[in-house]
């Protein structure tokens, strides 16, 4: 039983991981250029069928694709960031839900004409499937990959958050763009290259899902209502927020579809909702 | 030459651009047309002037208050479930009253959300909204001995339209109510915006800083309209159930707020026909163009988005209507 | 306290270690024209916010003709007789001057709630608006959408708008701030011409100005009240010319 529990769990703390993977760069490029973004999972999307072009068509080693599409897709989301997004940095949000919202829709059709609208296979490198039963408690190996990949990569972002030059440029624009502006940071091109980094780790996110949870044209809208739940709870600009959220609804989605089922998402959208409530900025969110 | 006090008459000057005018008359003239012209597209049109009203109500928080919602839909679907449930279990079959008890269900539920709406604002707010939407959605879908489930609820008949108008397969009836219906709230939303309580609104939408500093208790005034369009949205919903006989989920999914939010946009928010605009212009587009191939129609509908966002503010009636400005400048 | 228009007792606020507003005390009575002057960054506007209620004070009470405000929402204060203006024009760029001073003095009558009568039937409210926008000489742009005017009107039409909520009190913030100098004089005899029984507190920069319309001036630094007193002491007051003027004596 407990075995069973234990096991629930860390599924859960995988997808978890997943989640965070997925929304970490749109946590920090909202909590940047307060933009919203709606088309982050898209690039998630794109992401992911580029991993799948890659071992397929191209028969790249799975693990050589990741920071090629980490490049690729950060390096497309400049094109997007220069010819669109700068734009509407001063519009409302209506405006930028909305020229979002049309990029999704464009994406969605893009990949269904470019890729067919099924379901994409990708085959697992041996080494990366099955199973590993310490105790009697069954850890999926793909799992416990997401899940270093997801722990190495919050501790990296910390580390370069606090610790880097850049990084303590991003904060400082974060805090407070003007002045960060008066002291000289060239906030544009921070804007870009913490862009770039959040849209590479959404090509990133996607490309490690295709075998957790599937890829298909309407992903992009299918996990924009997660990610978008994980952001606000954990709360815009916080790394560690958004890992705390990630992890909780990730276990918490899990757990209830295991326990509850008959609830449904149902409980996670009321606690979000609750939450947001509470605190509109967010569990670990500076200005609401 | 300035205008001697004694010279303008604000009167006049305020009643002026409230006056009904001759291109508004001929639009609505026009909208009749289709029972002539093409006959077998009445259950399209119908499907129309409900996404019209539905637009309407989207218009009254987002185009006059200023409250983005990606979550409308639920008020819809409250509405749409309402009307099912009247006429299949308590054997309400009374069309018009049935709309308004459906209204008011969903006015209801906009009346108690609006106290959590009006606490926040941007980023929270959307999420709120999109909460409160797929909070409704899971919930429809959980309740399927209330809603039907996936399956929705079908053979939905109420009695005939004053005693007369069965609703035929046509859809030559379900066209006229459709349109009329859409036609009386219509008059009832322009004569709220050109109330006192319209200025306010649109005094919030321009500046909702400044609106406090006038003595205006924002909360409230949001909350109320709120309400009206939750009501109104409702009552949509209500009209779809009865036209088609059937409910279904689709009726309180993202899609449909999201469907909703950009036909008001490409029509224009904030000037009351642009949800009427948008939604023919929308759902023509969609009936001609989806058929043939979804890809395109999704396509083309994400660039004509991005298109309008950059380069046409206001929609499709805000350039019409800037257009006609530069023109009489120009004179 | 029970005489003044206006009178803040032991105001305070910061922002986590910064002070903004450090027991702030004056009393404004009525009819007064008062200044309240200080370098960029004393607090001024922030004082404004919390006599108005939207910033919240950590210590200190805001009365309002005798009677306590401290916890009330802005827009309560608005009802009370307490108006403002701001610094940056906030005002409602697609609305004409007309209607905007027209919803401001439904406003006033609480005509504003009411969604059930048509605004062409407030001709009360109409001919108000009006006469006010005569009053400011803004009769001849009431018709055009805000964002048209010039920027010296859009000043008088942001002092309209105070105006008409009929408000025993008047915080100007900075009101001829970004008018060219001729344009400004003309603002200022406006403000000279205000009804008597308004008690006014003006913020401004201009000495030349404030010397010439202020009964009194209140002088803040670092949001502390530094001096108060009659335009000849504060010119002659050693701290203000320390702290604000340089060292040099105001030529009046």
């Amino acid at each position: 039983m407990l075995a069973h529990v234990l096991g629930v769990t860390f599924d859960g703390f995988a997808y978890g991981m997943l989640l965070f993977v997925l929304s970490v760069g749109l946590s920090v490029t909202m909590g940047l250029m307060g933009f919203v973004n709606l088309a982050h999972t898209a690039f998630a999307m794109l992401g992911g069928y580029l991993c799948v072009t890659f071992m397929e068509r191209l028969g790249v080693p799975f693990l050589a694709t990741l920071p090629l599409i980490f490049l690729a897709t950060g390096a497309l989301s400049l094109v997007f960031e220069r010819v669109l997004y700068r734009r509407l940095y001063r519009a409302g949000e209506l405006d930028q839900v909305l020229l979002t919202i049309g990029l999704v829709l464009m994406s969605v059709a893009a990949c269904s004409y470019f890729w067919g609208t099924e379901q994409q296979p990708v085959t697992l490198p041996k080494y990366l499937s099955g199973y590993f039963s310490p105790g009697g408690v069954d850890l999926g190996v793909y799992r416990l990959f997401l899940s270093a990949v997801g722990i190495a990569l919050a501790l990296v972002l910390v580390f370069g958050l606090e610790r880097t030059r850049f990084g303590a440029q991003v904060r400082a624009a974060v805090d407070n763009q003007r002045m960060a502006r008066g002291l000289g940071i060239d906030v544009n091109r921070v804007f870009a290259a913490t862009f770039a980094v959040g849209s590479g780790l959404a090509g990133l996110g996607g490309a490690l899902a295709v075998n957790m949870i599937g890829l298909d044209p309407n992903f992009a809208t299918k996990y924009l209502v997660f990610v978008l739940l994980v952001v606000s709870v954990g709360g815009l600009g916080s790394v560690g927020g958004t890992f705390a959220a990630a992890v909780v609804l990730g276990i918490s989605d899990v757990a209830g579809k295991y326990y509850v089922p008959e609830a449904g998402a149902f409980i996670i959208y009321a606690v979000m909702v609750t939450l947001l409530l509470w605190r509109p900025a967010g569990l670990f969110g500076r200005r609401s | 030459m300035s205008a001697d006090p004694q010279t303008i008459d604000p009167q006049r000057l305020i009643a002026e651009p409230l006056r009904w005018r001759w291109g508004e008359v001929v639009f609505w003239l026009t909208l009749l047309l289709p029972y002539w012209l093409a006959p077998t597209y009445l259950s399209l049109a119908s499907q129309i002037a409900i996404a019209a009203l539905f637009a309407l109500s989207l218009d009254l928080i987002l185009g006059y208050a200023g409250i983005i919602s990606l979550g409308h839909a639920a008020f819809f679907g409250v509405g749409a479930y309402t009307a099912a449930v009247l006429v299949l279990r308590a054997h309400w079959l009374e069309p018009f009253s049935g709309l308004v008890i459906s209204g008011l269900a969903a006015a209801v539920l906009g009346w108690l959300t609006s106290f959590l709406i009006v606490r926040v604002s941007k980023l929270a707010l959307l999420m709120v909204t999109l909460g409160v939407g797929v909070l409704l959605a899971e919930a429809a879908n959980r309740l399927s001995w209330l809603t039907g489930g996936n399956d929705g609820l079908h053979e939905i008949d109420v009695w005939p339209l004053l005693g007369r108008f069965t609703f035929d397969l046509y859809g030559r009836t379900a066209f006229f109510y459709a349109l009329a219906v859409l036609f009386l709230m219509f008059l009832g939303a322009r004569r709220l915006i050109q109330s006192p309580f319209g200025l306010s609104l649109r005094g919030l939408r321009e500046n909702m800083r400044r609106m406090p500093a006038l003595g205006a208790p924002i909360r409230h005034r949001q909350r109320v309209i709120y309400t009206i369009a939750a009501f109104y949205a409702g009552v949509a919903g209500a009209l779809l159930t009865q036209t088609t006989q059937s409910v279904a989920l689709e009726a309180v999914s993202f899609q449909r707020s999201a469907e909703i939010l950009i036909m008001l946009v490409l029509g224009g928010t904030g000037r009351l026909y642009g949800g009427i605009v948008g939604a023919i212009l929308f759902l023509v587009a969609r009936d001609q163009l989806a058929d043939m191939n979804p890809q395109y129609w999704f396509f083309w509908l994400g660039g004509l988005l991005v298109l309008v966002v950059l380069f046409l503010p206001g929609g499709i009636v805000g350039s019409v209507d800037r257009f006609w400005r530069w023109i009489a400048r120009r004179r | 306290m029970s005489g003044a228009a206006l009178a803040a007792d032991g105001l305070s606020r910061s922002f986590g270690s910064l002070r903004v507003a450090d027991q702030v005390s004056f009393e404004l009575p009525v009819g007064a024209r008062y200044a309240l002057i200080g370098p960029n960054g004393a607090g001024k506007t922030t004082l404004i916010n919390l006599l108005t209620g939207i910033l919240h004070p950590d210590a200190g009470r805001v009365f309002l003709d005798g009677a306590e405000v401290t916890g009330l929402d802005p827009d309560r204060r608005v009802k009370r007789g307490l108006a403002r203006t701001f610094q940056i024009n906030q005002l409602f760029p697609a609305l004409t001057p007309l209607e905007a001073v027209t919803l401001a003095v439904c406003e006033r009558m609480g005509l504003a709630g009411d969604w059930r009568r048509r605004l062409t039937s407030c001709r009360a409210a109409i001919a108000e608006a009006a006469e006010l926008l005569a009053a400011l000489r803004l009769t001849e742009d009431c018709n055009r959408p805000t964002a048209e005017l010039a920027y010296g009107r859009q000043r008088l039409l942001e002092i309209a708008l105070a105006l008409a909520a009929k408000p025993k009190v008047l915080l100007l913030d900075e009101p001829a701030a970004g008018v060219p100098a001729a344009e400004s004089a003309e603002l200022f005899e406006v403000i000279a011409g205000l009804p008597a029984d308004i008690a006014v507190l003006f913020i401004e920069h201009d000495m030349h100005l404030v010397f010439r319309f202020a009964t009194r001036i209140i002088v803040l630094a670092a949001g502390r009240v530094l001096a108060e007193g009659t335009p000849a002491e504060i010119a002659e007051d050693p701290q203000v010319r320390e702290v604000y003027l340089g060292g040099s004596k105001i030529r009046v």
